[in-house]
């Protein structure tokens, strides 16, 4: 199961890359589409709102990559010890 | 202290931060609900800047100000408690809510008016972010261990009752200006609509009394009698890897599918019954008022549940059958409203023709309103309007065609117990949620670190439901349907991420807190 968890920690670190992909160009298409005031910005909101949350992506796949999330015991009690190491 | 405080005051507590968060609720659905007849007073088309402040009015405070709001009191939550800071927060909420409803249309007092509304907007958006953590946060802080997910579930109601109860009133106030209806819907339009936004002060001050007389969360209290509150909650929540990575598993594995379900269960079911379906504006709204009402105890049901099977599976559940079952759904409520499925009642049809001259030309508007009446009780209202030109060459001009359907008995229940499901769904995924969220979570950063997963997730990844499922149907426009598949692969997303990570729990100890 450790392994599963690993080898999806990849998926989710491409993930993050093709999100911020698929919205940009989805965006460009947009504007293009319709180029008033408001389209630019309701699609620029989108794209700043998006990218912080597709780096997230990256690095939560890179703590499943690292085994973060692998061991159950340690994860079950990792937040209750309130010292917030 | 026990790390499980007695169950005696607790309904106090919970009536306190419910009836607070409800109001809050309720302040932030009438702007959404009321966008259509807020536009026309605040933001004309016909003025640019006016018509951008309206998208920012639409888009930020849902998805930049409410986790903006998150961090903000989340903060302040965890530094000096959550009976304060989610006190505040209603204050804000209260106060704009009641000053949207003063502030004067764009005609009297111009570019000022939507200018002063958007900052109200924005100042509701960063309160929402605020409350919802701070409500859940205190009633867990307040609830034994072992019935934290019973308890919390009762906050959870509140998201769903605050539409419930925005949608009732306006619906209300809407008929009872006039014993015309079409009069009565025609003063809303103009001042009635101001009316929800001004009781709200009402309601929101027998909360803040209520609120006054809590007293500080219990396990916050210790903390800070002992000395142990964080000194940089922001820092110790999203910097340190311990915490960043239940952060993030808490959004990805939870919020990011719960907050799609949870819009497209209420929300985009509701405009897709009135948009797509062409059901009138008061059936669309009263199915939708049926089906919370019916669904609505489901949330302290399956809430109670997780107490004893653990948080995990019923929220995986509520989504594996939300992402299996959504396509079929969604196609019964076009087949209901589809009027190839039924018989008309030809002799019954009725066409009415009225020409209006417009001033100063001799131009004129043509409306043709033609009722059909089916076997099941259906009536079928087609409007078209065009405009005959003293100018012959201009007269190929489409006309504007609107359609509006009214459901006869039995396919209006249909529709109510099919919305009715998709809300059960929303209680299995929404219902457990505040006890999960707060169990990843140690007390002092506990406020922060839940509160932003959870407006990210709903704020951006829910609230942006309506805006991509009809941005999928303009792209693929042969398919009505296809709008289901932006909630359908967040969600399948966060099924996979939740079945892999997350660990099945339930009455967690705060005892080393």
């Amino acid at each position: 199961m450790n392994l599963i968890k690993r080898i999806a920690g990849v998926l989710w670190m491409i993930a993050g890359p093709f999100a911020i992909y698929y919205l940009v160009t989805t965006a460009i298409s947009e504007i293009k589409k319709n180029p008033v005031i408001s389209t630019k910005v309701q699609w620029i909101v989108f794209v700043g709102v998006f990218i912080p949350i597709a780096f997230g992506m990256i690095i939560f796949g890179y703590y499943a990559l690292k085994g973060e999330y692998g061991d159950e015991e340690k994860y079950k009690n990792a937040p209750l010890r309130g010292d917030g190491s | 202290m026990p790390s499980s405080p007695s169950t005696s005051g607790i309904w106090k507590i919970i009536t306190a931060s419910s009836v607070g968060t409800l109001i809050e609720w309720y302040d932030f659905y009438i702007f959404g609900s009321l966008a259509t007849v807020i536009a026309t007073q605040f933001f004309p088309k016909s003025n640019p800047t006016a018509a951008l402040l309206s998208v920012l009015g639409t888009f930020a405070a849902g998805f930049i100000v409410r986790p903006f709001g998150a961090l903000v009191f989340g903060r302040l939550g965890d530094l000096i408690g959550r009976k304060y800071t989610f006190l505040l927060t209603l204050i804000i909420m209260g106060g704009s809510t009641f000053a949207i409803g003063l502030v004067p249309g764009y005609a009297s007092i111009g570019f000022a008016a939507p200018l002063i509304v958007l900052v109200l907007r924005l100042l509701q958006g960063l309160a929402l972010g605020g409350e919802y953590g701070g409500a859940a946060t205190y009633v867990a802080e307040h609830s034994p261990r072992n019935r934290r997910g019973y308890f919390t579930s009762w906050i959870q109601t509140t998201a769903t009752l605050g539409l419930f109860v925005s949608l009732a009133v306006i619906l209300l106030t809407r008929h009872l200006l006039d014993n015309d209806q079409a009069t009565s819907i025609a003063k809303f339009n103009d001042w009635g609509w101001r009316i929800p936004f001004l009781i709200s002060i009402v309601l929101v001050i027998i909360s803040i009394y209520i609120r006054l007389k809590m007293k500080e969360s219990p396990m916050f209290a210790k903390i800070k009698a002992e000395g142990k509150i964080s000194i940089n909650p922001l820092k110790e929540s999203f910097v340190h890897k311990t915490n960043l990575k239940m952060v993030l598993l808490a959004l990805f594995g939870a919020t990011m599918g719960q907050g799609v379900i949870w819009y497209t269960g209420q929300f985009y079911a509701q405009s897709f019954i009135e948009n797509v379906c062409k059901i009138d504006f008061d059936q669309s709204r009263t199915i939708l008022i049926w089906a919370i009402l019916l669904a609505t105890p489901f949330f302290v049901i399956f809430g109670g549940w997780s107490d004893k099977i653990g948080r995990k599976w019923i929220i995986i559940a509520g989504m594996f059958l939300a992402v299996t079952t959504y396509h079929f759904l969604f196609e019964q409520l076009l087949i209901i409203s589809d009027t190839k499925n039924k018989t008309e009642l030809a002799e019954k049809k009725e066409i009415k023709t009225t020409l209006s001259f417009i001033v100063n030309s001799k131009n004129a508007v043509r409306t043709a309103v033609t009722k059909s009446y089916f076997e099941d009780g259906m009536i079928m209202t087609q409007t078209k309007k065009d405009t005959l030109y003293e100018d012959a060459s201009r007269k190929n001009i489409k006309p504007e065609m609107q359609i509006s359907k009214s459901l006869g008995g039995a396919d209006y229940w249909k529709m109510v117990m099919i919305v009715f499901i998709m809300i059960v769904y929303v209680t299995m995924a929404y219902g457990p949620i505040a006890a999960f969220l707060v169990e990843l979570f140690p007390t002092k950063i506990r406020y922060t670190s839940m509160s932003l997963p959870y407006h990210i997730g709903n704020g951006v990844f829910g609230g942006l439901t309506p805006f991509f499922a009809t941005l999928l149907t303009t792209i693929y426009t042969g398919n009505k349907l296809v709008g289901l598949m932006y909630p359908i692969i967040v969600a399948s997303i966060c099924i996979v991420i939740c079945m892999l990570y997350v660990v099945n729990r339930n009455n967690i100890s705060y005892d080393n807190d």
